[in-house]
């Protein structure tokens, strides 16, 4: 069967573009561990939905609530943040501070009206690809549940 | 009032005189009514300007940072934490501050007073608890306990926690009262009346940055929302834009603030903007115990950590 017949780009709307809701979330993870994870599942041929972009960070310590909303506010249905579980942070403590952070930074937010089910955070070892698995699968479930972010959101000026 | 004028006066030319400090930071009357303005004070005909009346509602403690001359500072509850704040985020060393604590019955919301009183007033004056209001053809009083601020009202530390002098006996500290009774009613809402909420209150804010300016807490040298490279807030008064400075600017005070409402009594527009620093207050108390500026030897609570914290909400 040729690669563009017109059988497999019916296989491919159906499949890909169907009308439920797909989100996008912006994912940090920590170079040590959840990046590592998340290879893992990857070689492990662990499958999970394909919502999620992971970026990068160097440690936890590095995330800054600026990140979180600048993500929400250029409209991201979701966020997750994934570390190395406490007491395993290659920099000793970083993700212990970091544990102060998000809790005072996921309070307010929730606190001020984001939905719950909006904003995830996670700590997974690089060892632990099937628990990356598993907690992508329901961080990607409960932003569906949530749906598309209509608050901390810049919406685009309508002119007339 | 007048007593703690008089004494505030004594106080800052006997403290100059004896070379304790270089220059005294008080009070002076505003050039409105209802109002006040900070006043520096290096000579005996300036100490003469310090006034202590119920419109001090600016934070003193906001001049300290990266001075290198010795100061003293007139400290109600509020300023003399906040300036024990700086001293444990070593912006001032303890040497070169001398506070002349006066013990505070609180503050009042001019917005309060407009309430009760609609006309345009002149001049105010305030004797015993009552504020009288000259205005056009008017004279008329309000009870000063009627229109505190209502951090003031809640108030848990009325007499400055560290103090090189009181310029009198220490008040009362008020007993069982909810510093946070009306967060509780507003967190049992709805998220989406939550959202709401918090979006109604910035709506009329105009990015004056008056509430950053009026914060001792607000010294970095280079400021989030003067950032351009990369720029992680907007400038522009979109609704977003706003709700992200609000946010990162209490962020930026999470467990650093003394709701000493500097920042509320600044903003031009009325803007409820402690809103956003209680919730971390609040939040900080009841996670991590900790209050603000209560002693030099104090750890900050973002700069330490325990291996049990909470983190129910971490997977």
């Amino acid at each position: 069967m040729p690669a563009f017949s017109p059988r497999s780009r019916l296989r491919y709307k159906d499949d890909v573009m169907s009308d439920e809701f797909e989100p996008k979330i912006v994912a940090f993870f920590c170079n040590w561990c959840t990046y590592g994870g998340a290879d893992l599942a990857g070689v492990s041929r662990l499958q999970y939905p394909p919502n999620f972009r992971a970026i990068r960070l160097p440690c936890t310590g590095r995330m800054s609530p600026k990140f979180i909303l600048e993500a929400f506010r250029r409209g991201a249905d979701g966020v997750w943040v994934s570390g190395c579980h406490p007491g395993d942070c290659h920099f000793i403590a970083g993700n212990l501070y970091a544990r102060r952070k998000f809790t005072l930074l996921h309070n307010m937010l929730l606190n001020m009206g984001l939905e719950p089910g909006r904003l995830h955070f996670s700590w997974i070892s690089s060892a632990e690809a099937t628990k990356f698995q598993d907690v992508a699968i329901r961080v990607i479930e409960a932003v569906k549940a949530a749906g598309p972010n209509e608050r901390f959101v810049k919406h685009r000026i309508e002119v007339a | 009032m007048q007593t703690r004028t008089e004494k505030i006066r004594q106080a800052a030319k006997r403290v100059l005189a004896e070379g304790k400090a270089d220059l005294v930071i008080g009070f002076r009357e505003g050039t409105v009514p209802l109002k006040t303005a900070p006043h520096f004070a290096r000579t005996e005909a300036e100490c003469d300007l310090l006034v202590w009346n119920s419109h001090c509602r600016l934070n003193l403690a906001n001049f300290l940072p990266r001075r290198k001359d010795r100061v003293a500072v007139v400290a109600k509850g509020c300023d003399a934490r906040n300036i024990v704040n700086h001293i444990v985020e070593k912006q001032i060393e303890q040497e070169q501050v001398y506070i002349i604590g006066v013990p505070c019955e609180g503050m009042v919301e001019p917005a309060l007073i407009a309430e009760k009183e609609g006309r345009t007033v002149e001049s105010a004056s305030e004797t015993d608890g009552r504020i009288i209001l000259k205005g056009k053809d008017f004279t008329t009083e309000v009870d000063r306990a009627e229109v505190l601020r209502q951090n003031c009202l809640t108030c848990a530390h009325r007499n400055p926690s560290v103090h090189d002098e009181l310029v009198v006996d220490p008040v009362p500290e008020l007993e069982g009262v909810d510093r946070y009774a009306d967060l509780k009613d507003l967190l049992a809402r709805s998220d989406g009346e939550r959202y709401e909420y918090y979006t109604s209150l910035v709506q009329t804010c105009i990015r004056c940055y008056a509430c950053r300016d009026a914060c001792p807490l607000c010294y970095c040298h280079v400021c989030f929302v003067d950032e351009t490279m990369p720029q992680w807030v907007g400038k522009s008064v979109d609704p977003a834009d706003v709700m992200t400075y609000h946010i990162l600017r209490a962020f930026h005070c999470a467990g650093r603030c003394t709701d000493c409402g500097a920042c509320e009594a600044a903003c031009p527009m009325d803007i409820k903007v402690r809103q956003f620093t209680r919730l971390l207050e609040k939040d900080v108390k009841e996670l991590y115990n900790y209050e603000t500026g209560l002693s030099p030897t104090d750890q900050p609570p973002l700069t330490v950590y325990r291996p049990n914290d909470p983190q129910e909400f971490i997977k």
